[in-house]
């Protein structure tokens, strides 16, 4: 089965192909141009250079969030238009697990982080499970969550953790807190990498209901958060309609 | 013009529509599904953009589905895939480009960037011939134009606004008053029961250019029922909506009368959200007469094809694909504050 696994949850750009479990060709670009520019070249590329066509791939994969919410929306919208118009299967997958399955250190806990700013982030813990190889149990669900509360709750896991990610700017916070008990991933496992997302999809279960799937924010928008503050969110006519 | 039966699919997602629509020769709607978000956002006294953009996922397929249905075609069947690039909502306009481009890259077909204000002006395609040169008067939420067409696809801004929009002072004074988000309609009907007693400013009107201001007429309207409120007087509300209406109108009028003498045409197109106005179509059609503009025959689209839609991105596409207009390729980005380019007497 020929997957196309695209990641555009953070600044990184990641497309891969996956043949069942072998990795065909993978591309990661870190320049900062925006995703709406380079997705489908590099999807374009990525075919021609592994002698591909579209019509030769079997699924779509994609990074469903938490990250950033542009580019969220240009993976998961170009990832569900493919599967729809090509009626071919949509597999997703957390962006945090993308990032924690860079990690093959087996018997720690993996720790996922993406900068949320204000000293906030998104971040997971992850653990791989030793019966299955390609299977990583979600031990804490993906949050958004202040950076201090993460560590204090990782602290009384009191075992050792390796964090991935967008680290850099909390290494140093991170290692006052914890010490030895955290680990830092080399700079080469930091950025997402798509043919892990390709690869995990082969024993994911197909979404359900393509039409109306949706990135995985976590997070409300501030319009929203302020109204709910006042007001019940039910019992209202549908959000969008069609006229 | 010879039916060649050329079919586009066209996509619109620039606000707070979402709209996939079949297009037959730029001219005849095979489908137009339109999924508005105004519950949504009216929960907000207007456009939320983060909050539009999430909805636009949620609607793109859904939508994209049944214009293909409603349209009875296959992939086989259409020429080319057509999309709002802007101007518009980036993070909504996003959302659009990438159906476009997964639909158009997965079938091979070509990609045909639209100007939204283009596709608003051309929605009077679907209902009438059109002739050139033409004048249009693009009124919506965002703009206030006057745009000179001396052939097809030929777009000159010879007026627009130095400030607000006209749709944009509608739904400003729409708070004032306490009408809710989208406050056009109702100021509209407001007006229509209402008297023309506060005199507001007809900013530019006695100006020699082609130019629109509504800053101040909205800031002598907030003046107006402040200082009433100050004396605890009660103002008549449809009073002060039929007073802000005639004088949006009169300045939309009167500067239309100018451009039709300045630059001579057989059609005046009114497009955009506002050309929903029923006063505005009232007083356009009379003023023209009395101007001696009667020879000039006024092109109102349906309402349906005056908000944002797809169809309407179906009809400029059209005229693209028939200039031989570049495709766009794969890093086809939004364009948020796209315009049409200014005539030169504009520039000077």
């Amino acid at each position: 089965m020929n997957i196309l696994a695209i990641d555009t949850s953070s600044k990184p750009l990641s497309v891969a192909i996956t043949a069942d479990d072998q990795i065909l060709s993978e591309v990661t670009l870190n320049k900062g141009f925006t995703h709406s520019q380079t997705l489908m070249p590099t999807i374009d590329d990525l075919l021609k250079l592994s002698q591909l066509t579209i019509k030769d791939i079997d699924g779509f994969a994609v990074a469903k969030g938490p990250g950033s919410y542009t580019g969220l929306r240009i993976g998961v919208t170009t990832a569900k238009t493919f599967a729809w118009t090509l009626h071919k299967p949509l597999f997703a997958l957390s962006s945090l697990e993308v990032l924690a399955r860079n990690i093959q250190q087996r018997s720690q806990l993996i720790v996922p982080l993406m900068d949320a700013r204000r000293n906030n982030v998104f971040a997971g813990v992850y653990q791989w499970t030793l019966t299955n190889d390609n299977h990583l149990e979600n031990v804490v669900s993906d949050r958004h969550i202040s950076l201090t509360r993460l560590l204090a709750e990782i602290k009384e896991l009191n075992e050792k953790a390796v964090f991935v990610g967008e680290i850099k700017p909390f290494m140093s916070q991170i290692f006052a807190e914890l010490g030895h008990q955290a680990e830092f991933a080399a700079t080469t496992a930091n950025l997402p990498a798509a043919a892990n997302l390709g690869l995990a999809a082969i024993d994911a279960t197909p979404i359900k209901d393509i039409y109306n799937f949706t990135p995985s924010y976590l997070r409300l928008t501030e319009a929203e958060v302020n109204w709910q503050r006042n007001h019940k969110d039910e019992g209202h006519d549908p959000y969008v309609q069609e006229v | 013009m010879k039916a060649t039966n050329e079919l586009i699919l066209a996509i619109e997602s620039s606000c707070d529509e979402t709209s996939v629509a079949v297009v037959r020769d730029g001219q005849t709607i095979l489908s137009n599904i339109i999924a508005t978000q105004i519950n949504s956002h009216k929960r907000f006294g207007g456009v939320v953009p983060e909050v539009a953009s999430r909805h636009h996922v949620e609607a793109i397929l859904v939508a994209a589905q049944d214009a293909l249905d409603e349209a009875q075609v296959t992939y086989d069947d259409l020429q080319a895939v057509a999309v709002t690039v802007g101007p518009g909502l980036v993070g909504a306009l996003l959302i659009g480009i990438s159906a476009a481009k997964a639909i158009s890259f997965a079938h091979s077909l070509p990609l045909i960037p639209v100007n939204h204000m283009a596709g608003h002006i051309y929605a009077a395609r679907l209902v009438h011939e059109l002739t050139y040169p033409l004048m249009a008067l693009l009124v919506s939420g965002g703009h206030t134009e006057l745009v000179y067409l001396r052939a097809p696809g030929e777009f000159e801004i010879i007026g627009d606004t130095r400030d607000d929009a006209a749709g944009e002072a509608y739904d400003k004074i729409g708070r004032v008053l306490g009408v809710p988000y989208p406050a056009g309609k109702t100021i509209d009907a407001m007006a229509h029961e209402g008297k023309d007693t506060f005199d507001f400013p007809r900013a530019m009107l006695q100006e020699d250019n082609l130019d629109f201001s509504f800053s101040g007429l909205k800031s002598a309207f907030i003046n107006t029922v402040h200082h009433a409120e100050q004396k605890q007087e009660a103002l008549l509300k449809n009073d002060l909506a039929a007073s802000f209406q005639a004088s949006v109108i009169d300045v939309l009028v009167g500067k239309t009368i100018k451009a039709l003498q300045q630059y001579p045409v057989k059609q005046l197109v009114v497009a955009g959200g506002v050309a929903a106005n029923q006063g505005l179509r009232e007083q356009l059609a009379a003023h023209l007469a009395a101007a001696g503009l009667d020879q000039v025959e006024v092109i109102f689209p349906p309402l349906r094809l005056c908000g944002d839609n797809g169809a309407m991105i179906g009809a400029a596409a059209h005229v693209a694909l028939q200039k031989h207009e570049p495709f766009a390729d794969l890093t086809l980005n939004a364009d948020p504050s796209l315009s049409f380019d200014y005539a030169e007497t504009m520039l000077s």
